[in-house]
């Protein structure tokens, strides 16, 4: 699917804190129909907390979030993932003590109709087929790979419009992380949006459309992701860190 | 109880006992943790909803109602009772720390307390059960064993498979299952933070009201501090399985049964009258080579 000229998620000038402390200050960014937008900036840049803000998990202190051209500031996350917003967590936060299968079905568990959630069983354990074998396994048994696999895939069974993915290459295998970029172009290609954050700045630029970099809570930059792969903001964004990869 | 070798009719009937106070603790356990697994509370009122159930019971009653409804009407009410806990007591405080939501829970324990004696009596009342509660049944010949703790056994064992099936089977439970686990990313599934936290508490308070049925047929009477010895035990038995592991709960109900039962038979006369004080004893050494209690929540299965 190509990359429209619509606007699936609109922030506005969105500030979150924490008690005295700032973390996203007025930060303004969209997201286009179609899209992997990347956010990019150095640990404590503010993109999880941004993230965190979209789906209702912390309170917004300021500012419009819009999905849709709604808006979805005052929702919960339980009524904003039933708009069609999902999140794998950083971390990964695979339920440790439930099985694959559970894990999944809890994904699943925003939709009512029964095709629906067995169109998207069936679509996730085509994209992991390791899942399909690991089934009465429990989530916190996985390898950390797999474990990425199992919350994109319980992300993805409440067959979200917009994708919101925060670090998913943290800690993982060089190869797994090339399963993983590979994973987010083949759902682009079938119409799902990506707001990725990634410290994996390069691959990261490779796949993304445009993207915006964080620093101390603001939008240092924002742009065409080839253009940004060129520009020396990055490097200062991150001091460095993460530029020679 | 005298002390010595036990025929083996004794022992059968002192397993059976062992079963059916343990089943009852296994409930009640199971509801503290329940709680405790998904909210950080110990509800120290857990207690007061075996007083509830009791008390709708002893009403109903006085008033002639068949013995079916008032089971029922006992069970839905220690239900609404833990529900109606939550909002009013707890909800207020989400996000408070252990120690607010702790003291909150003595306080409504003392204010439910207080309500029963001014309200129904500050006086122990005896409250007439079932004639089957109180007679034995003849067992392969030779053994005659009471009905009580058999249809205690039964009936508290069969709420635990039905929960567990709950838990296990429907999306629901999962949530709550995982809720436990991990709440924020429960949310993320779309699963209500609030549903949860009221299933729960309304599980909860079902549990202990089947488990109150059992402990006003064993004590035959009903007064407002009732409940404060069975909420003692839950605790205990909830903190050797390992607090907040639900299948902890329930196995930590049974140990602590079973050490009772056994100090019971075995005890002394002159020592029985301290028999709890043996029976803490030992939990604590229990504790002291298992501090976490026996299942602690990361090899929970």
């Amino acid at each position: 699917m190509q990359a429209t000229s619509v606007d699936i998620l609109t922030v506005d000038d969105l500030v979150v804190r924490y008690g005295p402390i700032v973390a996203v200050q007025s930060v303004s960014l969209n997201v286009r129909q179609g899209e992997i937008v990347a956010l990019l900036g150095a640990n404590g840049a503010g993109k999880s907390s941004l993230l965190n803000a979209v789906v209702g998990l912390v309170p917004i202190a300021g500012g419009l979030v819009k999905f849709k051209g709604e808006p979805i500031n005052k929702l919960t996350p339980e009524a904003i993932v039933r708009r069609g917003i999902s999140l794998t967590p950083e971390g990964r936060r695979v339920f440790p003590r439930l099985s694959v299968a559970d894990n999944l079905r809890l994904g699943g568990a925003v939709t009512r109709d029964r095709a629906d959630y067995d169109a998207a069983h069936e679509h996730v354990l085509n994209l992991f087929p390791i899942l399909g074998e690991r089934m009465r396994q429990n989530g916190g048994t996985l390898s950390g790979g797999q474990q990425q696999m199992l919350a994109i895939g319980r992300s993805l069974m409440a067959r979200p419009a917009l994708l919101l993915l925060d670090e998913p290459s943290l800690g993982l295998a060089p190869i797994v992380v090339d399963q993983i970029f590979e994973l987010l172009e083949r759902l682009r290609r079938e119409g799902t949006t990506i707001l990725l954050v990634e410290q994996n700045v390069h691959r990261a630029l490779e796949i993304a459309d445009r993207a915006y970099v964080l620093a101390s809570g603001r939008v240092e930059s924002h742009g065409e992701a080839a253009a940004l792969r060129a520009s020396a903001e990055i490097e200062r964004a991150y001091l460095g860190i993460g530029v020679s990869e | 109880m005298t002390a010595g070798i036990m025929s083996s009719q004794e022992a059968l009937q002192q397993l059976i006992n062992a079963l059916s106070l343990g089943s009852t603790y296994a409930l009640l356990a199971l509801g503290l943790a329940m709680v405790f697994s998904i909210l950080g509370l110990v509800n120290f009122a857990h207690g007061e909803l075996v007083t509830v159930a009791a008390y709708t019971i002893y009403i109903e009653n006085e008033h002639g109602v068949p013995f079916a409804i008032q089971v029922v009407s006992a069970v839905v009410a220690a239900s609404i009772a833990a529900v109606l806990m939550e909002r009013i007591a707890f909800r207020p405080l989400r996000g408070a720390g252990f120690v607010t939501l702790l003291f909150s829970s003595f306080a409504l324990s003392v204010i439910i307390q207080n309500l029963f004696l001014a309200f129904v009596s500050p006086r122990q009342k005896g409250v007439a059960m079932p004639n089957v509660f109180n007679t034995a049944f003849r067992f392969g010949g030779t053994y005659s064993i009471g009905w009580l703790p058999v249809i205690t056994t039964i009936t508290c064992l069969l709420s635990l498979v039905v929960l567990t099936l709950f838990l296990r089977r429907s999306v629901q439970g999962l949530g709550m299952l995982a809720a436990s686990q991990d709440f924020q990313v429960t949310r993320l599934m779309g699963i209500s933070a609030n549903r949860v936290i009221m299933a729960a508490f309304a599980i909860s308070g079902a549990l202990a009201g089947v488990a109150a049925i059992f402990i006003l047929a064993r004590r035959g009477t009903v007064e407002p501090t009732m409940g404060f010895n069975p909420v003692l035990k839950a605790f205990i038995a909830s903190v050797i399985g390992g607090l907040g592991s639900l299948s902890g709960a329930v196995v930590g109900g049974f140990v602590l049964a079973f050490i009772e039962v056994t100090l019971d038979a075995t005890l002394p006369v002159d020592i029985a009258p301290f028999r709890d004080a043996f029976a803490l004893l030992i939990v604590i050494a229990i504790l002291y080579f298992r501090p976490e209690g026996l299942l602690t929540r990361s090899e929970e299965r």
